[in-house]
């Protein structure tokens, strides 16, 4: 199949039923207990800068146990299998001193998944989409660093723009068939994203769906720069996303009311990947797979959602609960909304024609 | 948040071409107080904020960004969306970098042809923002109603078939021009707007349209009457045509149908151009119609039909004393005893007024009568309730003592805050100005208050209240202690007060608005703790960062500061001197000569109305209120100055004079040989950079040994000590409003004087500008030669130096204006200061002062370092006694 016929087929099934996205790749990366000798690799083992914990890195050093993870999401029945590149942009990366593989390390996550997705389809016949994910980096576009001066800034604009070209271009080498700009807590990062994904569509000549997904940091039920949900999705409305949505930071139980908000707003399809539950006094997720599957399938049921999976502490277990549990149900009717100029700052402002 | 009708209140105070103000703090690098413009918006209303940074002297880009991340940081002003303004592309770039919201780009136009305006609206949707386009293009400004209709067309067409705009997100703005200016071309423009409306909205679906309304009438200004019944009609008509979004002063605006019938019919001759005389015919009329926009309403009296409790609630909702004692008398005879009118439909009256002014619908100036109506009412029931021998008046809701500290004579401010806390049924013991320390604590103890609250206008009452704190703790004192007043602020109360009062909460009030807020947590039983303990963990965090930023601050030595004195050439110099040297006397001056020169501005501002003058009148959040106390204090004024209730009184003199360094050595003759006595100037110690100077006020005088022969001029005005006591006169008749009233006018006469007499003093006593010819404007916006700075403001903020000043003018003689022992001047409406001629004199802040210049200055002045240290405490770079513990450890 080829990018084209791949999203003919992703538009298809997206008419018929809710689109199940993968589960956690953090999650699954930890689980291995991969040391320092096994991050690196052959190829840096002689790198100046400690390298565990960079998940990303593992797409060169360890490409095999990736494709696993994908592989065993597919299996779990995920259509969608995001790439391993969440810190991947330089600016992430320069916190390993490997800002300049960037490029290369998208490319080669966005491979990887496609060989899975692929050999998937091969066996199964049932087609298999990677998305390539472009995470929030470690800075803040709009929030100080420096509590004495609301002012300043560690990240410029065009600082983020230019790692997020760099990013997706190597995402569309790769073989990506969506661009997920995701685990946004600052939508002006977002905004930056979205300007160089359109500027890396206009040089590598494709035109690839968007999602874009945001996340709200705690039960406030604004995003951690201070949005509300209908004055998010008024910011990134002008991208003209395949899906709007929300991922991370809580779970599914929490997540609801403010998912349900963009389903009223949003006239796209509508994301969602919460973590399996809020996080324990260790750190870790305690819902079950069951648990996580019977609050989503009820979103499905009550027609809130298109795309669903999982984030943070999710699992293939929790993801193959999930495509069971959203199964019968319908995908949400994307409604459509009025024509009117809609702003926003940190909140919604709309202006009805006279 | 969804708009109602067809008014965006769109905040354009934030915008350096439409705002002096702003234009002067950007300049300055004050991007605090210019953040503070842009809460007040929003606080007022303002559904989208303007940002125009386009001043030549400015690096518009780079104050763009740093205003909007500020903006970013700040919540209560980052809620509204922005709108980035700007004639330079790259300024609006650099702006919609910092949006993480979807603002509005205004604007771009065709004006440049196709290319760049592609290039342009591609961003701007990439940016993710919608778009303002003007009707221009590569021949200019759309003025036919076809052209502009097939400019905008263009636009459309390029935006959504080209560039894939959405067109809800365009807004056209197909420029509204002058009718009725006499010229024959322009008769057609607004007739040509509500065409070229329709026909852009019939060729362009879904965009909307805007437009500045005030633009049409401005052939009519000063004539406000006529020019808001122009707007109703341009509106009715320009929003048949499909005009969606005005800006304009919604407030003002007479309803359409409420437009006299005759002037309706002219403006609407002239507005759809019916007939060739129309200009003439709308001329012939307007000047009847002269006026403020308010009197097109109808004095509505139907409110007296209301039952008694409902017309004592009208009367005071709307501050209307004339019926109030007949009201009051029939309530007295429904009621059972005198004290329930009291506690029942007056208190119900005054408690919708506390709602209405807690969520900002009603202003100070309003409630200010309220309380005058309740004062008139209460007055009349005494002697009934003391006839009855009751239980006494109702119990209020809490006891505050209130004093202007020792020293300082200043109190509108603090009048202000009694009368809005008795509007909110608390009991306020108001012991005047220059009250000592022990009889605040004294009557606080004896009254059993609640709450201390302290007020000062100049910075020795800093140190003053730091006492009062200090003697409250000593005495074992717990209740709370508030602080206000212009010199006060957050910083000292955090750094200086609140450690010195650790027995009880100490909280700065910004204004009087806050006051009821502030004090109603800190008598709530529940509240109180938690509210106190916020307060001081805030103060406790400022005052710790405050120390931080101490010790790494840039500093130089009053050397250096001196050795990058101001740098003028005195060789090219030749010092003008006075028409008229020694002291002239002014006494009884004509008032009217004062009343043509205030400046109304702070006039408003002391009644918490801010906004420009003449324009707040016409404001829609505070026009309501700002008409009627503007119609109040021209009836005040008119009754001063008719009925001679003012006497004003001044001297002036001029004096041989040599700058000796940072000091100037005043002469008593031409001869310049014996001394008459010395001015101490204080130099800015901050890091320049550039070639911006270390000022000191003496860099304006000839040094000695320049061979030139300067002087020095010197002035004490005073309204007259005669309408304090006709404050006095009304506060004994409950008439707390026209007190206030009286005092804020006293003040503007004192400073109108200052700035009239030094007009005189450049044409006439001193002569160096015989022609100066400005407008008022022009004046207010210091446009002439020479400064009048006065001790114990920026430039020289050592208030002691008026002691020298005011003997070398024989002030309180000649005058009559005293000093008291903290040199406020009493009367209190009164302004002194010093005349400088050099054309490159300039105002300027000193800033904060090092130890070196200090103890230099101790030493010309002959007095202590301690005694200059406590005069100068605001002023000061240290924190004295950190400085002497490191002294002594060393």
């Amino acid at each position: 199949m080829t990018r084209s016929d791949r999203l003919d087929a992703l538009d298809q099934l997206a008419k018929q039923c809710v689109v199940v996205l993968d589960g956690a790749m953090g999650t699954m990366i930890q689980n291995l207990k991969f040391n320092e000798a096994e991050f690196r690799g052959e190829r840096f083992k002689d790198h100046g800068s400690e390298l565990q914990g960079d998940n990303d890195i593992l797409n060169l050093s360890k490409p095999e146990a990736i494709e696993e993870i994908h592989h065993a999401y597919l299996d779990a029945g995920a259509d969608i299998i995001q790439t391993n590149t969440f810190n991947a942009t330089s600016i992430s990366q320069a916190d390993y001193a490997l800002q300049d593989l960037a490029r290369e390390i998208n490319r080669v996550g966005a491979e990887i998944a496609r060989r899975a997705a692929d050999a998937h389809t091969a066996k199964t016949g049932r087609p298999a989409f990677v998305g390539g994910g472009l995470g929030p980096t470690n800075r803040t576009a709009s929030i100080s660093p420096d509590v004495n001066n609301p002012g300043a800034r560690n990240v410029r604009f065009d600082e983020l723009r230019e790692a997020y070209h760099d990013a997706t271009m190597g995402l569309i080498e790769g073989g990506a068939d969506l661009i997920m700009v995701e685990t946004i807590f600052d939508t002006l990062n977002a905004k930056a994203a979205l300007v160089a994904v359109r500027e890396a569509f206009d040089e590598a000549k494709v035109e690839l769906p968007i999602i874009i997904s945001g996340t709200i940091t705690d039960r406030s039920g604004r995003t951690l720069s201070g949005q509300t949900p209908e004055a998010f999705w008024n910011s990134v409305r002008h991208a003209r996303p395949f899906a709007v949505g929300f991922n991370c930071a809580l779970g599914a139980k929490e997540l609801r009311a403010h998912v349900a908000e963009l389903s009223r707003v949003a006239d796209v399809k509508v994301s969602a990947y919460p973590n399996a539950g809020l996080p324990n006094e260790f750190g870790g997720y305690d819902e079950t797979p069951d648990q996580t599957a019977s609050h989503l399938g009820r979103w499905a049921a009550d027609g809130l959602i298109n795309l669903v999976g999982g984030c943070c502490g999710t699992t293939p277990d929790h993801i193959r609960a999930i495509a069971e549990a959203v199964k019968a149900s319908g995908p949400r009717v994307v409604p459509s909304v009025p024509r009117r100029l809609r702003l926003s700052g940190l909140e919604p402002f709309e202006i009805q024609a006279a | 948040m969804k708009r109602q009708g067809i008014f965006i209140n769109i905040g354009e105070r934030t915008n350096v071409t439409g705002s002096a103000r702003f234009r002067k703090l950007i300049a300055a690098n004050d991007y605090e107080a210019a953040l503070q413009v842009a809460r007040q918006q929003v606080e007022n209303g303002a559904a989208i904020l303007d940002v125009n940074m386009d001043e030549g002297l400015l690096d518009s880009e780079a104050a763009m960004q740093t205003y909007l991340n500020l903006i970013a940081s700040e919540p209560d002003i980052s809620r509204v969306p922005i709108m980035v303004d700007s004639s330079k592309w790259t300024v609006i770039e650099a702006g919609l970098k910092c949006l993480q919201g979807k603002g509005i780009v205004n604007s771009i136009s065709l004006k440049e042809g196709e290319a760049p305006f592609l290039e342009q609206a591609r961003k701007v949707l990439r940016y993710g923002a919608a778009v303002v386009v003007m009707a221009f293009d590569e021949q200019g400004q759309a003025e036919t109603a076809e052209r502009k209709a097939d400019i905008c067309e263009r636009a459309y067409r390029l935006l959504v078939d080209t560039v894939g705009f959405p067109p809800e997100d365009i807004i056209f703005d197909p420029n509204i021009f002058a009718v009725a200016t006499g010229i024959d071309e322009h008769n057609d423009y607004a007739r040509a707007f509500f065409e070229g409306t329709r026909l852009i909205k019939q060729r362009c679906p879904h965009v909307h349209i805007s437009g500045g309304v005030s633009n049409v009438s401005f052939s009519f200004r000063g004539n406000n009457l006529v020019r808001e019944a122009m707007h109703a009609c341009f509106l009715y008509h320009a929003i048949e045509a499909g005009l969606d979004m005005a800006i304009v002063n919604a407030g003002a605006l007479p309803v359409y149908q409420d437009i006299p019938e005759e002037l309706r019919e002219r403006i609407e001759d002239v507005l759809l151009n019916r007939r060739a005389d129309a200009t003439d015919r709308m001329l012939e009329i307007a000047e009847r119609y002269r006026g403020d926009g308010a009197k097109l309403k109808v004095v509505d009296d139907s409110w007296r039909e209301l039952p008694v409790t409902k017309r004592l609630e009208h009367a005071l909702v709307h501050g209307i004393a004339d019926h109030v004692e007949i009201d009051t008398e029939e309530a007295r005879l429904q009621a059972d005893r005198p004290l329930s009118v009291i506690e029942g439909p007056l208190m119900d009256g005054m408690n919708v007024v506390g709602d209405l002014f807690g969520a900002g619908k009603m202003f100070l100036p309003q409630v200010v009568k309220s309380a005058r109506v309740m004062k008139k009412a209460v007055a009349y029931l005494l002697p009934y309730i003391e006839a009855e021998k009751g239980d006494g008046p109702p119990v209020a809701k809490g006891k505050i003592v209130m004093a202007t500290v020792n020293g300082d004579v200043h109190d509108i401010g603090k009048n202000i805050v009694g009368v809005v806390l008795q509007c909110n049924n608390y009991d306020v013991v108001d012991l005047g100005v220059m009250v000592p320390c022990a009889k605040i604590i004294e009557t606080a103890i004896a009254e059993k208050a609640d709450i201390i609250g302290l007020s000062g206008l100049i910075t020795p009452s800093l140190d003053e209240m730091v006492y009062v704190a200090s003697e409250m703790q000593r005495e074992g004192l717990d209740l709370p202690l508030l602080i206000g007043g212009a010199t006060t602020s957050k910083m000292h109360t955090a750094v200086k007060i609140d450690p010195a009062y650790s027995a009880g909460p100490v909280v700065y009030v910004t204004d009087a608005s806050r006051a009821v807020g502030v004090v109603q947590n800190l008598l709530s039983g529940n509240a109180k703790a938690h509210f106190a303990s916020e307060v001081r963990a805030d103060y406790r965090q400022m005052a710790e960062g405050r120390r931080r930023g101490r010790t790494d601050r840039q500093r130089i030595t009053i050397g250096e500061a001196r050795a990058n004195k101001a740098d003028i050439d005195w060789s090219g110099y030749t010092p003008p001197r006075p028409v008229k040297p020694g002291i002239t006397v002014f006494n009884d001056y004509p008032l009217d000569k004062l009343v043509e020169r205030i400046d109304w501005q702070p006039f408003f501002t002391t009644w918490e109305l801010r906004g420009r003058f003449p324009d707040i009148l016409d404001d829609p959040k505070y026009g309501e209120a700002a008409r009627p106390l503007w119609n109040d204090a021209q009836a005040m004024l008119k009754r001063i100055v008719e009925e001679n209730w003012a006497h004003p009184r001044a001297v002036i003199g001029f004096w041989p004079a040599a700058a000796e360094s940072d000091d100037l050595r005043l002469f008593t003759g031409e001869d310049r040989k014996e001394t008459l006595s010395m001015i101490h100037t204080l130099r800015q110690q901050m890091p320049r950079e550039g070639d911006k100077a270390n000022l000191a006020l003496a860099d304006y005088i000839a040094p000695a040994g320049s061979g030139r022969a300067d002087w020095l001029g010197g002035f004490v005005v005073t309204a007259g000590p005669e309408l304090e006591g006709k404050a006095r006169e009304f506060d004994a008749d409950n008439d707390t409003y026209s007190s206030i009233l009286i005092k804020a006018l006293a003040d503007r006469l004192a400073e109108a004087f200052a700035e009239h007499l030094h007009e005189r003093v450049r044409k006439e006593f001193w002569g160096y500008a015989p022609d100066e010819a400005l407008s008022n404007d022009a004046m207010i916006n210091e446009g002439y030669q020479g400064i009048r700075p006065a001790p114990g403001y920026p430039a020289c903020p050592d208030h002691t130096e008026k002691r020298t000043l005011f003997e070398l003018l024989d002030a309180e003689a000649k005058a009559g204006v005293k000093l008291t022992e903290s040199f406020a001047m009493w009367p209190a409406s009164s302004v002194s200061g010093f005349y400088f001629a050099h054309p490159d004199a300039r105002y300027f802040g000193l800033g904060r002062i090092e130890r070196d210049q200090v103890e230099d200055y101790a030493r010309r002045k002959g007095e202590t370092v301690a005694w200059v240290e406590k005069w100068m405490a605001p002023s000061l770079a240290y924190d004295p006694e950190e400085d002497k513990a490191r002294r002594d450890a060393a």
